[in-house]
């Protein structure tokens, strides 16, 4: 619901970390208007340099891609697909509608939308990054986020390579603090004092909402039924639960396929294939220092 | 609206969240339509046609709110027998042109009898000479087909329009419309916006919550620079500005006061004003200092003095904060102007193409310009940012919104007060030193602010006056806990100069005992002390509590129409303001005389508001209506009637004239215009704003985070156009009109859609204008293909709707630019191509803008 | 066997998997991950508004010891409710970027650079330089009539800046000095 004000989950003081509440962001495309200001607010507040000038050509979307020095990024799609019901001049009447009326210009069917979708870290409940990095740099937070600390992480890269999406990467020179790998903190200084992250505080259609991850979960079920019954028949939830990542703290509502998005179908941790390798040294290792125990306890 | 105003679109979102239905026009398909339930693709410059068509077919099918429109507009007002209509002849006229003055005699205009006051009136609609009656034929060639034929927008299009606003409509519904510049930077700007009014007015939606027209207004203070204006024609409070021949305040005052409705008040505001300026020195003896004030000669506006400054008749110019080397139009010839001034005074936060053009612009790299040769003395001061000084913006809803400094600004950065301040004690020591008479006005200016350790003029000080208090100073200055109504009480020297704050306008005098700097701010900071504009604490759901709206803390103006004529609310859902059997009351300001009962009827000879019935609620109005034809007060007519833009691929398919009779084309060999047709120039080219980026680029190019996300100039086309010219995606194409040409990257989307207009194809280019040479990211301005161009009412210039061509390919630089553009773009030969522009100096009501004027 | 488990369920590494504290968690914290705090905590905040378009969104200006730290949106705003757009968002930046100017620079007739020069100088010279074209064009009367007028100097700009300094950029240059060209971005 848009426009609760300071009463809004977005805007309001909070505990979540003192209490230990599990958080999300749910981002719908279905009101974002593109106007990128959670880009902005995320590298204004967590002063993160900017990512480089290069005119992509792909529609409005310049920025590309997540990355160590873009922490949010607002996709761009063009499709030639109805959104909803919106008449998209001439070319939703006409002869699809069946209408004989229509004018010598009105073409047949013809659709076009342009949504928008604002990507950032998924903070998996299984992450791939925070399994890899071998430093202890990567952490979950007590409101389940999953946090790089930079002053622990030595560049090593393993989470780059790990990560489904594709979000954490190591910072290039010459931007300052190069070689460390960075991605969102979920504004895990913020949440501490009880602040919102500065994107979601930010967004002014509340595309991204911040709050709890079960209400945001029972939001995000209406908000689907809400669009399938007015008409958005390929509305739906991106919440891998049932991979490898058993379910994210920032999900999506989107139009269409994920693969549109960039979001993989079925995201996979590449753990789960080490960790049965991982699982069975292990468990030789234990085997090995039990018998050791043992060798010493018969002694 | 989501594209240039993105939190203002969040209540458009809150509305459609609740059923609201939202309808975006536009040639481009944006980040609004993208949101939009339906979006209305058209040609740019056609929108009096759409909106007209829109008017005839509520008429016609009798769809247009007949309760509301009866009592309150001028539908019913009976007009002058002389009164000559463009339908008449087909020709585009209307009654009284002067082909050798080129512009109206308006007395034809007039209501019967010429009296504004009290109009005669048929309540049946149905007298042959009453507004109603006109308006019907005026726009009864507007049919859904000639709206395809003209704009490229289908009859079912236009019937899923049509049938949403009247779905809209009546007591229990309200739909606003909210514009911006694509509708202003028309050379008929103003009348599409009086299109829209009488839309508006035909479905109920003035004065009432959720309706109204929205200008969307593109700086933080863009509406406050109008109310208090830095504007050539205009004083505080939109007040004129004397002309020539004004000789005396009388006689002033006889020419601009009505006998009737709130500007009936004219003199108590103007006495008020002239007592801001010049303090005890404004005397009744004195005409309160009135000779003091500069006549005007003519139009006196920017583009006017620009043609004075190529022409080496402008010595020195004060650039405060605005940009016309990339903001304005046909830059080229902006840049090229400011080489010939003695001295510059610049006033920015970084060194923006307005500064700098001597050295760093497209003339230097092509050898038009060399440093050199440029006599032009510059003073580049650093500005002072938003959060580095104290001040009020006016939003684009009337809303006084004060700032609190935070920090101390940078450096030798200074806030635009500082310098003001700065340079009045100055020139008035200069003054004060001279015996010359032309030097009295600055002997005389009441400069009495007191001011702050860094030289800083107190803003509040400044606020105290503009809301106004009584003349007379209290002995002693006052106490300083603003308890008795005085706020400020001394001057800078600790001196007695002024008495309690008034409350309201309602109490200003035109004796000399009162003074206020703005008459409609009035109550801004009264005798509370309290300064409103800097409340944070709203109270309902028209913000009370938070900030100050002028007039009087009113949210939504002529909410008298809010209530029926018999005073009770139009419906549950829609009440705003009241009658209850003894006062006007409700959730707004009420925006009427308090105790004025519905069925007020005012005498024969009633005067001031005494002369507004009980149900008439346009009270600046002289007979209380809103206007669905204006008797007076337009250059180009009292009706909105489709021309075609000034440069156009199409001929006009509804009259003989092709063009706004009225406009002013500026001719000039460097600003010269396409003819209608010309095959040369076979696209449509308009200019708009992206979310990334803020109008000429001195608050966005230069930041990092801004830049980045939208690091180049580029030109969106459509995927069609882009085939006939064998164009790809982000390829380097040329854009050439007869003004410049520039070089953007191609972006070619199906957002932009080709038109069917009558059987032919007709393609748009749209191009963003934020680009200039300076800056992180740089790239052409999309200025330097426009052209400088009058609206007859306000001077504003028509961007939005040009032609233009597309070369594949890079622009070729330096000096090899002027043989590229000769090519494309013959340069010399004829200036007036076009076949209804005057040849240069034909244009005779300026004063300005005539080459070779001495 | 149960004591074997006992056992080893008191070693951290198994207690870690059992719990889930497996070294990912809060016990891995660095300390200054767990002195992680907003940096607007202790700072002052001033009410402000922000200075792109017309909206008018409410801005919160946080600053400590005379330097700014932070701009976001400002909740209780009747218009905004806490939100700002892109532009809005990059304010901090605007005040703080390096391109800003904060030097006055002076550009001498023909000089292909600019020049230093106090900010005294500097409006000691505009003083003169505005008080000598005002004498040489100002005109008192034309035909009979008073005008008592300039058009040999012109202003340019007013919507970016407060109401109170476009109100004495009119009083000083239109009623003090008899400029008339004066004009800004609101050609409406």
């Amino acid at each position: 619901m848009i426009g609760e004000g300071s009463h809004s989950t977005n805007q309001r003081r909070h505990n979540y970390v003192q209490e230990n509440v599990e958080v999300g962001f749910f981002t719908d495309p279905t009101v974002c208007i593109g106007c990128k200001a959670c880009e902005v607010a995320c590298k204004e507040w967590n002063q993160v340099p900017d990512d480089g000038f290069t005119w992509s050509g792909n529609s409005y979307d310049n920025t590309g891609h997540l990355g160590a020095s873009t922490w949010r990024h607002v996709m761009f799609v063009e499709q030639d697909r109805r959104k909803g019901n919106q008449i998209v001049g001439s070319h939703s009447l006409g002869n699809g509608d069946g209408d004989p009326s229509a004018g010598a210009s009105a073409k047949a069917e013809d659709p076009f939308r342009w949504v928008f979708l604002s990507d950032v870290c998924k903070h998996c409940e299984e992450a791939g990054c925070l399994e890899a990095c071998p430093t202890g740099s990567i952490v979950r937070t007590e409101v389940g986020s999953v946090l790089v600390q930079n002053d622990v992480c030595n560049g090593c890269g393993y989470c780059v390579v790990s990560c489904p999406f594709g979000v954490i990467d190591r910072r290039p020179s010459p931007l300052p603090d190069a070689g460390g790998a960075f991605k969102c903190t979920f504004c895990y200084d913020r949440q501490k004092s009880g602040l919102v992250p500065a994107c979601a505080k930010v967004c002014p259609t509340e595309s991204i909402v911040f709050g709890r991850l079960d209400d945001l979960r029972a939001q995000a079920a209406k908000r689907v039924q809400q669009l399938q019954e007015a008409g958005y028949q390929d509305a739906q939830l991106y919440d891998p639960t049932e991979t490898s990542v058993r379910g994210i703290h920032a999900f999506f509502l989107i139009l269409g396929e994920p693969e549109a998005y960039g979001l993989p179908p079925k995201p996979q941790i590449p753990t789960i294939y080490l960790k049965s390798a991982w699982t069975s040294a292990f468990a030789t290792a234990i085997a090995a220092v039990i018998a050791t125990l043992c060798a010493f306890a018969f002694l | 609206m989501a594209e240039a105003h993105p939190v203002g679109f969040r209540w458009a979102m809150k509305a459609k969240e609740r059923g609201a239905t939202i309808i975006h026009v536009d040639p481009r398909f944006s980040r609004t339509s993208a949101l939009a339930d339906i979006w209305v693709p058209l040609r740019a410059g056609t929108d009096i046609a759409f909106l007209g068509g829109l008017i005839r077919h509520l008429i016609e099918n009798d769809l247009f709110f007949r309760e509301y429109v009866v009592p309150y507009t001028n539908a019913s007002c009976i007009l002058s027998d002389e009164y000559r209509d463009p339908e008449d002849n087909g020709d585009g006229y209307f009654s009284g042109w002067d082909e050798e003055k080129r512009a109206y005699e308006d007395d034809s205009w007039l209501y019967k009898g010429g009296d504004l006051s009290r109009p005669e009136r048929d309540l049946t609609l149905q007298h042959p000479q009453c507004v109603f009656q006109k308006l019907k034929r005026h726009f009864s060639r507007y049919k859904p087909e000639m709206v395809e034929k003209i704009c490229g927008i289908p009859p079912q299009l236009f019937h899923k329009v049509a049938d949403a606003l009247v779905a809209a409509s009546g007591p229990k519904k309200t739909a606003a419309v909210c514009y911006a510049v694509g509708w202003t930077q028309h050379s008929k700007g103003v009348q599409i916006i009086r299109a829209a009014a009488i839309l508006q007015l035909l479905l109920g939606n003035i004065g009432r919550p959720g309706g109204g027209i929205l200008a969307l207004r593109g700086h933080a203070s863009i509406q406050g620079s109008t109310d208090i204006p830095t504007l050539y024609d205009i004083l505080p409070g939109y007040l004129t500005m004397p002309h020539k021949g004004d000789e005396t305040l009388q006689q002033y005052l006889d020419n601009y006061t009505k006998k009737t409705g709130l500007w009936s008040g004219y003199p108590k505001y103007m006495v008020s004003t002239l007592k801001a300026y010049y303090g005890k020195r404004a005397t009744a003896e004195n005409d309160f200092g009135y000779s003091w004030l500069p006549k005007l000669t003519g139009n006196h506006s920017f583009f006017e003095f620009l043609y004075d400054m190529l022409d080496g008749k402008m010595e020195g110019m004060f650039l405060m904060g605005q940009n016309p080397a990339v903001g304005a139009p046909n830059s080229r010839l902006q840049r090229k102007a400011l080489s010939k001034l003695k001295w510059l005074v610049v006033r920015d936060m970084v060194e923006i193409e307005s500064a700098n053009f001597w050295r760093e612009s497209p003339e230097i790299d092509r050898g038009e310009l060399k440093a050199e040769d440029i006599e032009t003395e510059v003073f580049f001061f650093p500005a002072a940012g938003h959060a580095e000084k104290e001040g009020a913006f006016t939003n684009t809803q009337r809303l006084l919104q004060w700032r609190e400094k935070a920090v101390d600004p940078p450096g030798d950065c200074r806030s635009e007060a500082w310098f003001m301040h700065q340079l009045a004690l100055r020139l008035m020591a200069k003054a004060k030193a001279s015996t010359d008479p032309i030097d009295e006005s600055l002997r005389a200016l009441d400069w009495w602010y007191p001011e702050d350790e860094l030289g800083d003029p107190n803003m509040e000080a400044v606020l105290a006056e503009i809301n106004g208090w009584y003349t007379d100073p209290v002995a002693g200055g006052g106490d300083s806990g603003r308890t008795d109504g005085i706020v400020f009480g001394r001057d800078r020297e600790g001196n007695p100069h002024h008495g309690k704050q008034v409350n309201g306008f309602a109490e200003l005098k035109a004796d000399g005992s009162t003074a206020s700097g703005c008459w409609i701010y009035s109550g801004v900071l009264g005798r509370d002390g309290e300064n409103k504009a800097n409340l944070r604490k709203s109270k309902d759901y028209l913000g009370h509590g938070w900030g100050f709206a002028w007039p009087s803390d009113r949210r939504i103006i002529y909410n008298r129409a809010s209530a029926r004529p018999d005073g009770s609310p139009w419906s549950e859902q829609k009440k705003l303001v009241w009658w209850d059997s003894e006062k006007w009351t409700g959730i707004d300001v009420p925006g009427f005389v308090k105790g004025k009962p519905p069925d007020y009827e005012p005498e024969v000879g009633a005067e001031g508001l005494d002369a507004i019935p009980g149900d008439a609620p346009f009270i600046l109005h002289e007979d209380g209506l809103g206007w669905l034809y204006v008797p007076k007060g337009l250059k180009d007519g009292p009706l909105p009637t489709h021309y075609e833009p000034l440069e156009s691929p199409v001929s006009n398919e509804l009259y003989s004239h092709e063009t706004n009779p009225a406009v002013h084309w500026f001719t000039r060999s460097e600003n010269r215009y396409a003819p209608p047709g010309d095959a040369k120039f076979p696209f449509v080219l308009t200019t708009y704003r992206l979310t990334e980026h803020h109008t000429a680029g001195g608050m966005s190019r230069f930041l990092s985070h801004l830049a980045e996300l939208q690091p180049e100039m580029f030109a969106e086309i459509s995927p069609e156009l882009a085939r006939d010219l064998k164009i790809s995606n982000g390829d380097y194409i040329c854009i050439v009109t007869l003004r410049g040409a520039i070089e953007a990257r191609a972006l070619v989307s199906r957002r932009i859609r080709p038109l069917h207009l009558d059987g032919k194809t007709l393609h748009q280019v749209a191009l963003p204008y934020h680009y200039g040479t300076a800056g992180v990211v740089r790239g052409d301005a999309a200025n330097d293909l426009l052209t400088i161009s009058g609206e007859p009412n306000v001077t504003i210039m028509e961007a939005k709707a040009l032609t233009c061509n597309i070369m594949p390919g890079r622009l070729p630089r330096g000096r090899a630019f002027a043989e590229f553009l000769n090519e494309y773009a013959p340069q010399s030969g004829l200036t007036d191509l076009h076949p209804e522009q005057p040849a240069k100096g034909g244009e005779k009501m300026h004063s300005h803008a005539q080459e070779g004027k001495t | 066997m149960a004591s074997l488990t006992a056992l080893l369920s008191k070693w951290p590494l198994i207690r870690q998997i059992r719990e889930r504290a497996d070294g990912t968690g809060l016990e891995a914290m660095s300390d200054k991950t767990r002195a992680m705090h907003a940096r607007t905590d202790d700072a002052q905040v001033a009410h402000s508004i922000c200075p792109y378009c017309g909206v008018g969104c409410a801005q919160l200006i946080f600053h400590k010891d005379g330097k700014l730290i932070s701009i976001e949106g400002d909740p209780e705003s009747p218009i905004s409710q806490g939100n700002l757009c892109p532009k809005g968002a990059a304010s901090y930046q605007l005040l703080t970027h390096s391109r800003r100017e904060t030097k006055m620079k002076y550009r001498a007739p023909r000089a292909k650079e600019w020049t230093e020069i106090s900010l005294e100088r500097a409006l000691d010279l505009v003083a003169d330089r505005a008080w000598e074209s005002r004498k040489r064009t100002f005109v008192h009367e034309q035909n009979g009539a008073t005008i008592n007028h300039t058009t040999a100097m012109c202003h340019l700009g007013g919507a970016t800046l407060d109401n109170e300094e476009n109100y004495l950029i009119k009083k000083l240059f239109t009623a003090g000095l008899g400029m008339v060209c004066v004009s800004n971005q609101a050609r409406i």
